[in-house]
């Protein structure tokens, strides 16, 4: 089991969030892809949500014609860099792998993507033009994945676009909210300006649209497309959760990634949930230095929602897993001191409460990770735009777009939370929506 | 943007990138297939009178991991009528008027040759070509290299073609003679067009070590048959160089023999070739592989400013001599980048059992990294070969590049060693152990 010490510098800030999938070199590229079988009809670019044409980029890499490989990959990602980095290859590209059925390890998909595409970046090479203008306008709300890729695709078209964004950086959580081992901010950052540069879209920064802004916008713009994604970390609704050491995953996560090793973990941290931001919290408060971080889910280990990778790399850093237990209160006095517990069992697919069983774990830092909220309230704003009861927008699947014809939308505020990649494909889509919808109007 | 498009003696396509004549080329629905992924042109499986094949037809040399480096195939020409292929490559036309369908010939008698080239012209061929090469199967009939290997009976029958041909006329040559320049004279001199080649090579792949016959096995027999892949490409490479620097020659080359990537067709065009045909490749690959070849090429293209492909050809011939015009006294030295060293050791043992003992050890066993004595090392490139890291081994220069040499001055200045006991000798003053040391090394 790895032990972290606190990080205090920036370089033990980086070695204890190491990049889990490092930059290839030259060698390991072309062994790597020497070992593709390009697959007729592959299986890897069926599972991946952009359908890149992974055989035909790894060729290209194998041919050392890596800048070529970028292009195939931009194509149809626009986040092609993040996503080698941050998407759950082991479920998509790398899952499908044929090798996999030969217990031979799968082609490492993701890291050759980042290889390719990260020379593009490097070299700063034009692989995109501009459309010829086209005279019309779009705005776009949120520059996460969807934003920017629905902005990206809607330049090469010839549009003119400009994003508005509450925060001071692109990419939404890709640097606000992936984990820090998975990409870096200078990474992901760099990839935004690459391709701001290449295809000259505007942000507007510190700019979020409220509901007064709303009506500017469908006066200025053509069309608009909302790529907002989720809100804040929802609330429990149990006691405590106002005392100072509780908070969300999603807000502590944002803190670390712009604060990094200035950011201060408990010594004994309980992280509520049992999805993947879940077992972000976890690992990333043991590569902090916490001594004790202690997963809690109500449900039995096998229930959880996060991808089984994620658990085991949280359990590889020392986080411990507390099932089958449900947070009662948040106790302490001022400060966190500890959770009460429930103990929780299954009957016949139920989740029961076992009567008598609560008690507490101490503990001096609670994060809750228990689902983003959605962004209901500011959507309700926009005229006839319809969500379903999950607080989900909805979308016409063939174009993305939404029941107030104006409106496009992708990324998680539609999919309710899900990957880099599906923001990337569905704001992409939705520029064809928008092209076709704008040269009818 | 440079402009893909060849002009092989006046057959056009769009781009230099043919099938070869050989199964993939083997009917209208695969030609038409490859056409519509990209291919720009297809030389049809050999046509003649039918044959018959046998079942069990290829052999397959596998390096380590890499499956089918070499490929070997006791196939003979079409075994489908000729009606048949005839209204196919018509309708093939039809679809594709300005991509390239070639029609590979091979009969016997003067009257089956001035038939079948009136034949195939008047299904619309671009152009001939005359197989003259098979090494299997053919040959015992008197067709293929039986007339490839006679430049006389070459020359003769590609008279015979010409006299009723309207269209281009390539001769595809064999690989299996020692001059490649005789047959390619004779086929300029008997007045055809171009030539292509090679064609494969003769060849057994192996034995079973079991039933005792070579492979392919066919009822427990089997024959020698051709040989082709990426193997065969050092080979081809260096006929077509043969003939891009034969003097008096000037007919346009189609380059063939190993063509997988875009690199190994610049490789062909470079040495002389016109365009390329790809076999072996394809047969493993299939069609596909035009995706990664195309962008390949052009990005080659605009890297190095090249804007045709003609521009290309035979530019690396200027730099291609005999040895006696190489320059003696260049000199270049084994250098180990010790960051960059892994420690394998490989390039001790073959310098010092299979080159120059000019590879040392460190005392200190800990430490791995070899060392380079330079008095010992004569450049021969062997360590940096088999070093598994890229840029590990380098050659460097140690000469000052004042003073040129060549065996030819030398022979003129009479500058040679001449006596079993020279002074002059090459390897005169250089150090070798004595016999005895190496002994329970
Ligand atoms: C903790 C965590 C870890 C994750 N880890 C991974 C991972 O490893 N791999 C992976 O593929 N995915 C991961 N994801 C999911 C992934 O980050 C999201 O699916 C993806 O970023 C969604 O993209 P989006 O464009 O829809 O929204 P977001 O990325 O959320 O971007 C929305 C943007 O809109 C802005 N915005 C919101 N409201 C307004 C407004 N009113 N006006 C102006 N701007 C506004 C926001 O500031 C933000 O920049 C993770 C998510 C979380 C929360
Ligand atoms: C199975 C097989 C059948 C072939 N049949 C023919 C043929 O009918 N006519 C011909 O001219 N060459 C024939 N060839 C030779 C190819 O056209 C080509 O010259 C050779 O394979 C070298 O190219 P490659 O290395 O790309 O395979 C055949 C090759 C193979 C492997
Ligand atoms: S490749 Fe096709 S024809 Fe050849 S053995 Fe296999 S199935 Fe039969």
């Amino acid at each position: 089991m790895a032990e972290y010490k606190q990080p205090t510098s920036k370089q033990e800030f980086e070695e204890n969030f190491s990049q889990i999938k490092p930059l290839m070199n030259k060698t390991e590229a072309y062994y790597e892809s020497s070992r593709c079988l390009f697959c007729y009809d592959a299986p890897c670019i069926k599972a991946c949500p952009t359908g890149i044409d992974i055989p035909l980029f790894i060729r290209q890499i194998n041919s050392d014609s890596s800048i070529g490989a970028a292009k195939t990959i931009y194509d149809s990602n626009w986040f092609g860099n993040a996503c080698g980095k941050v998407c759950p290859t082991e479920v998509l590209c790398e899952g499908a792998c044929v090798y996999n059925h030969q217990n031979v390890k799968p082609i490492d998909i993701g890291r050759l993507q980042n290889y390719a595409t990260n020379q593009a970046i490097e070299q700063n090479k034009k692989l995109f033009e501009v459309g010829e203008s086209n005279g019309k306008k779009v705005a776009i709300i949120g520059a996460g994945p969807a934003g920017i890729s629905c902005a990206c695709e809607l330049r090469t078209m010839g549009f003119e676009v400009d994003i508005f964004e509450a925060k001071d950086h692109p990419s939404g959580l890709t640097v606000y909210g992936v984990a820090p081992y998975k990409i870096t901010n200078e990474d992901a950052l760099a990839e935004m300006k690459y391709l701001q540069e290449q295809l000259g879209f505007n942000i507007k920064y510190n700019n979020p649209v409220n509901a007064d802004d709303i009506k500017k916008l469908e006066q200025n713009y053509d069309a608009i497309f909302v790529g907002i994604g989720l809100g804040s970390t929802s609330v429990l609704g149990i006691g405590g959760e106002d005392l100072e050491g509780c908070t969300g995953a999603v807000e502590f996560i944002e803190e670390l990634r712009m604060k990094h090793q200035d950011v201060k973990v408990g010594n004994k941290v309980i992280v509520l949930g049992g999805g993947n931001t879940a077992m972000d919290a976890a690992s990333e408060s043991c590569r902090l230095g916490s001594e004790d971080v202690i997963l809690a889910y109500r449900r039995s280990k096998e229930e959880m929602g996060a991808y089984d990778f994620e658990y085991d790399l949280a359990k590889s850093v020392g986080t411990k897993g507390l099932f089958n237990v449900s947070p009662v209160e948040i106790v302490g006095n001022g400060k966190v001191s500890g959770v009460k517990f429930i103990r929780t069992q299954t009957n016949n697919g139920k989740l029961e409460e076992i009567a008598g069983s609560e008690f507490v774990e101490d503990c001096d830092m609670v994060i809750k990770s228990t689902g983003q909220s959605k962004q209901k309230d500011f959507l309700s704003n926009i005229n006839g735009l319809e969500m379903d009861e999950k607080g989900r927008i909805k979308v016409n699947e063939e174009n993305y777009q939404t029941t107030n014809p104006k409106y496009f939308a992708g990324g998680d505020a539609v999919n309710g939370g899900a990957e880099v990649v599906n923001g990337a494909y569905e704001g992409k889509v939705a520029a064809f929506g928008i092209q076709i919808y704008t040269s009818k109007n | 943007m440079p402009d893909l498009s060849a002009n092989l003696a006046g057959i056009k396509s769009p781009n230099p990138f043919w099938l070869a004549s050989a199964p993939p080329a083997n009917s209208g629905y695969q030609v038409m297939k490859a056409f519509d992924q990209g291919w720009g042109g297809a030389v049809w499986k050999t046509l003649g009178v039918p044959v018959v094949n046998v079942s069990s037809r290829y052999g397959g040399v596998h390096y380590r991991d890499s499956r089918l480096i070499g490929f070997n195939n006791i196939e003979l020409i079409t075994d489908r009528p000729l009606k048949d292929n005839l209204r196919e490559i018509e309708e093939v036309k039809k679809h594709f008027p300005d991509h390239a369908v070639i029609a590979s010939l091979m009969v016997e008698t003067k009257e089956q040759w001035i038939q079948i080239v009136k034949d195939v012209q008047n299904a619309g061929s671009d152009g001939i070509e005359l197989n003259f090469g098979c090494p299997h199967g053919m040959c015992e009939r008197g067709m293929g290299s039986a007339v490839g290997q006679e430049p006389t009976v070459l020359k003769t029958i590609v008279g015979w073609v010409m006299e009723a041909a309207t269209i281009p006329v390539i001769v595809k040559l064999s690989p299996n003679i020692s001059h490649i320049e005789e047959p390619a004279m004779a086929a300029q001199e008997g007045g055809g067009n171009a030539v292509s080649l090679i064609n494969t090579i003769q060849s057994i792949v192996g034995v079973d070590l079991d039933s005792l016959a070579p492979y392919p096995i066919v009822d427990g027999r089997g024959t020698n048959g051709g040989y082709c892949g990426p193997a065969v490409k050092p080979i081809a490479l260096n006929m077509v160089k043969n003939l891009g620097l034969l003097k008096g020659f000037n007919l346009p080359i189609s380059g063939i023999g190993g063509i997988e990537n875009w690199r190994d067709a610049v490789e062909h065009i470079l040495l002389g070739a016109t365009n390329v045909q790809v076999c072996t490749a394809v047969m493993h690959y299939g069609f596909g592989i035009i995706r990664e070849m195309l962008p390949g090429l052009e990005s080659y293209m605009t890297e190095k400013g090249f804007n045709t492909i003609d521009e290309m050809v035979g530019k690396a011939l200027p730099n291609v001599g005999t040895w006696e015009t190489l320059n003696l006294k260049y000199d270049v030295k084994a250098k180990i980048n010790e960051e960059k060293c892994i420690g394998c050791q490989i390039c001790y043992t073959a310098c010092e059992d299979g080159a120059h003992q000019a590879i040392g050890l460190p005392e200190n066993g800990d430490n791995r990294v070899p060392y380079i004595i330079e008095d010992n090392c004569v450049g021969c490139n062997l360590c940096s070969l088999v070093c598994p890291v890229e840029d590990c081994i380098t050659m460097e220069r140690k000469d000052d590049g004042s003073e040129t040499v060549t065996w030819e001055e030398r022979t003129a200045n009479n500058d040679i060693p001449t006596t079993f006991n020279d002074e002059r000798a090459g390897g005169i003053h250089h150090w070798v152990p004595e016999p005895a040391a190496a002994l329970k090394k």
